[in-house]
């Protein structure tokens, strides 16, 4: 029988079936970091259970990560979280890229650049955007601190098959408009809980064209339409990735052969069903911002602030709130919102890829006055890399702060942090409340749209940049 | 985890739909190692105004329901990061059953809890009930009318009862799986290491055949 992407991975992955439709999944891979893990690790401790295979599981320090001086936390609580990483991955013999590491950085950058993340894997983290590694054709999906703990001790999860959602892209993106804008308005149709229950597979030759980098941003905001994960199948775009630079724990030669004729069978076999479907054709597609709360609430760049009764699948009384939070006033231009700081990073946009871009924008501009720019390089390597190629020097030229790897402002559980009612825009996945600091107003867009607004002071549509 | 009995105790309306888990657990309460005293942390930003007072106005701080045990949500609860803090905050807050409706868009039925958080409920014994929109209204419209209502959940023959002078019951459904470990309250990794052998048989035959890792 034809299968999908997704069922050739499930099924290869099956250690047992444990009946009630519970599967016992296989898991290829774990990563770790500091935040989804002390639990897990004390619960190891309480059972007298140890990690089953330390050498399938990696670890990093990311979401408290100070991104100015990283060896002087202040916060004594985020402190002790972070040495208890350090102390965990000690006693149970796991690879930890910590604060002193050349490679330490967001755990879903990492991944990917070291070559930890290859095709037709299944891989689990504490995270929800773990979803971001299906960029790779590979089964990635967020796991609970309990289910952390028992791929630690078993190596598997129990799992039910999710079903499956064919997502098409087809058509060519117009100039400015991005990969961030193809992920935001399929949250936009079908919304944050439109994927719920099931694993998207995107397809099309809009997705064929598409970089690695471009790829892990649209399947990294899988988990924002609800989806248990996202995937794509590899391609010669995927192979050229994995073999491109180094990549320490990526397969070489003749194994690499070996691998490159395994990933070969991992695509969609035709005529393969799928239990939803959906096509979108992104030869109109503007760049998106969001205006409210929640991903799904998101509009054209040409686009006003709507009015709460127009916007389908919320209820007015949710648009309300979240106009009254973001403090906006139905009808008005998306382009006449004002910005007071600016994010680039985090593991949607935080890769080089998305700084090159960012400070393509940026270059012989400088930032308007009173707005904030933070660029955060995804990992330390990505870091080291931007700066050979200068782009920190763009940055800092245009008045920008250029940062050490880490979260950062996209969850702000480090000092990075929006005041009460400072309005960002942000490169990041999330705009709920609170989100980027108590009160403060996220707007999500790409990277390069996020760079203009930077110098503007307000939204532009990037189309018309000079 | 504790096995899930009976419940029986006041019923708490969060009239909100796509409760994400950065509202039910802000991430500075995210950086303790331990698993307890999360209750702090539960909708922190929705409970204290910006000068850090009491908000009176929360529905969860007004005197009648204090104490509540089950609590009902609109569509979609914990939506986002896949922090089992947010389901330890809500059961140390005092909660075992939250009840949210699934919503029918087009021909897709869209599930009331998000993946993560439902499943992470299963395994610390909070209760995860869905029904559909109407009923969920009737229940909002229920406490909205009786002061300190009570409900009633009966995990084993899958029934809630809204505890109104007339009584509304409602049954639900649930995946028997989720239903057999709640009821036993047996712990997870235990009953997959049961199952060790076929794991390392499964692992032996994957490791020949994935050559290249
Ligand atoms: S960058 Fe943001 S979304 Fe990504 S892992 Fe860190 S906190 Fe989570």
């Amino acid at each position: 029988m034809a299968k999908t992407l997704f069922e050739k991975v499930w099924e290869s992955h099956v250690a047992a079936d444990l009946g009630e439709d519970v599967t016992l999944l296989y898991i290829d891979r774990h990563l770790i970091h500091e935040v989804t893990s002390p639990q897990a690790f004390e619960g190891l401790r309480l059972t007298g259970r140890t990690v089953r295979r330390p050498e399938l599981t990696f670890a990093t320090m990311d979401h408290n990560v100070p991104t100015d001086d990283r060896f002087n936390i202040k916060d004594p609580v985020s402190k002790a979280q972070i040495a208890a990483l350090q102390r965990n991955c000690d006693e149970f013999g796991v690879t930890l890229y910590n604060l002193d590491s050349e490679h330490q950085g967001i755990v879903h950058v990492i991944g990917p650049d070291l070559g930890i993340t290859l095709p037709g894997m299944t891989i689990v983290c504490g995270d929800s955007h773990t979803s971001t590694h299906g960029a790779f054709g590979t089964l990635a999906f967020g796991i609970g601190t309990s289910e952390v703990e028992h791929v630690m001790a078993t190596q598997t999860l129990r799992q039910t098959k999710p079903k499956t959602f064919k997502v098409s892209f087809d058509g060519t993106l117009g100039p400015g408009v991005t990969a961030k804008d193809m992920i935001l308005k399929l949250i936009g149709e079908i919304g944050t809980a439109g994927g719920t229950g099931h694993v998207l597979e995107y397809t099309g030759d809009a997705i064929a064209k598409l970089s690695m980098e471009e790829r892990m941003t649209i399947c990294n905001m899988s988990i924002e339409a609800g989806a248990r994960a996202g995937m794509i199948a590899p391609d010669e775009t995927t192979f050229d990735y994995i073999t491109r630079e180094s990549r320490p724990f990526a397969p070489k030669g003749a194994a690499l052969e070996a691998a490159i004729a395994d990933w070969k069978q991992l695509p969609a076999d035709p005529g393969a069903v799928y239990d939803r479907s959906i096509s979108i054709n992104i030869d109109e597609l503007e760049p998106q911002i969001t205006w409210g709360t929640s991903p799904g609430m998101v509009t054209n760049v040409s686009g006003l602030v709507p009015n709460p009764g127009d916007v389908p699948g919320y209820n007015a009384s949710d648009v309300e709130m979240a106009l009254d939070y973001m403090g906006l006033t139905p009808g008005t231009p998306m382009t006449d919102i004002k910005v007071d700081t600016v994010f680039i990073g985090s593991c949607t946009n935080g890769r080089l890829d998305d700084l090159r871009r960012a400070a393509n924008v940026l270059k012989n501009h400088k930032v308007a006055a009173g707005v904030r720019l933070m660029v955060v390089p995804g990992s330390e390597d990505v870091r080291r890399q931007a700066e050979a190629e200068g782009l920190d020097d763009v940055f800092k030229a245009a008045g920008g702060e250029w940062r050490f790897a880490g979260c950062s402002m996209c969850l702000a559980m480090n000092p990075d942090q929006l005041a009460p009612e400072e309005r960002a825009a942000s490169t990041s996945n999330r705009n709920f409340e609170g989100r980027q600091g108590k009160g403060g107003r996220t707007h999500l867009v790409g990277p390069e749209m996020a760079a203009a607004a930077a110098v503007a002071g307000h939204f532009v549509d990037i189309r018309t940049w000079a | 985890m504790q096995a899930f009995t009976e419940v029986r105790g006041r019923i708490a309306p969060l009239d909100r739909a796509n409760v994400d888990t950065d509202a039910i657990i802000p991430k500075q309460f995210l950086k303790s190692i331990k698993r307890t005293g999360f209750e702090e942390g539960l909708f922190f930003d929705w409970r204290l105004k910006a000068d850090g007072r009491r908000d009176p106005d929360f529905t969860l701080n007004k005197p009648r329901f204090q104490g509540a045990k089950l609590l009902v949500a609109r569509n979609n609860f914990g939506c986002g990061s896949s922090r089992e803090h947010a389901v330890w905050a809500v059961i140390q807050g005092g909660f075992t059953v939250v009840i949210a409706p699934w919503r029918q868009e087009g021909d897709a039925t869209v599930p009331a809890f998000a993946d993560i958080f439902k499943n992470n409920s299963s395994k610390n014994g909070l209760l995860t009930i869905e029904l559909s929109e109407p009923d969920v209204e009737s229940i909002f419209q229920a406490i909205e009318n009786h002061d300190g209502l009570e409900a009633a959940v009966d995990l084993e023959s899958q029934t809630l009862t809204v505890l109104t002078p007339e009584e509304m019951s409602f049954t639900f459904d649930i995946d028997p799986a989720i239903k057999k470990n709640m009821l036993s309250g047996l712990d997870d990794i235990g009953l997959t290491l049961a199952h060790e052998s076929s794991i390392s048989t499964f692992e032996a035959e994957h490791n020949a055949q994935v050559t290249w890792t």
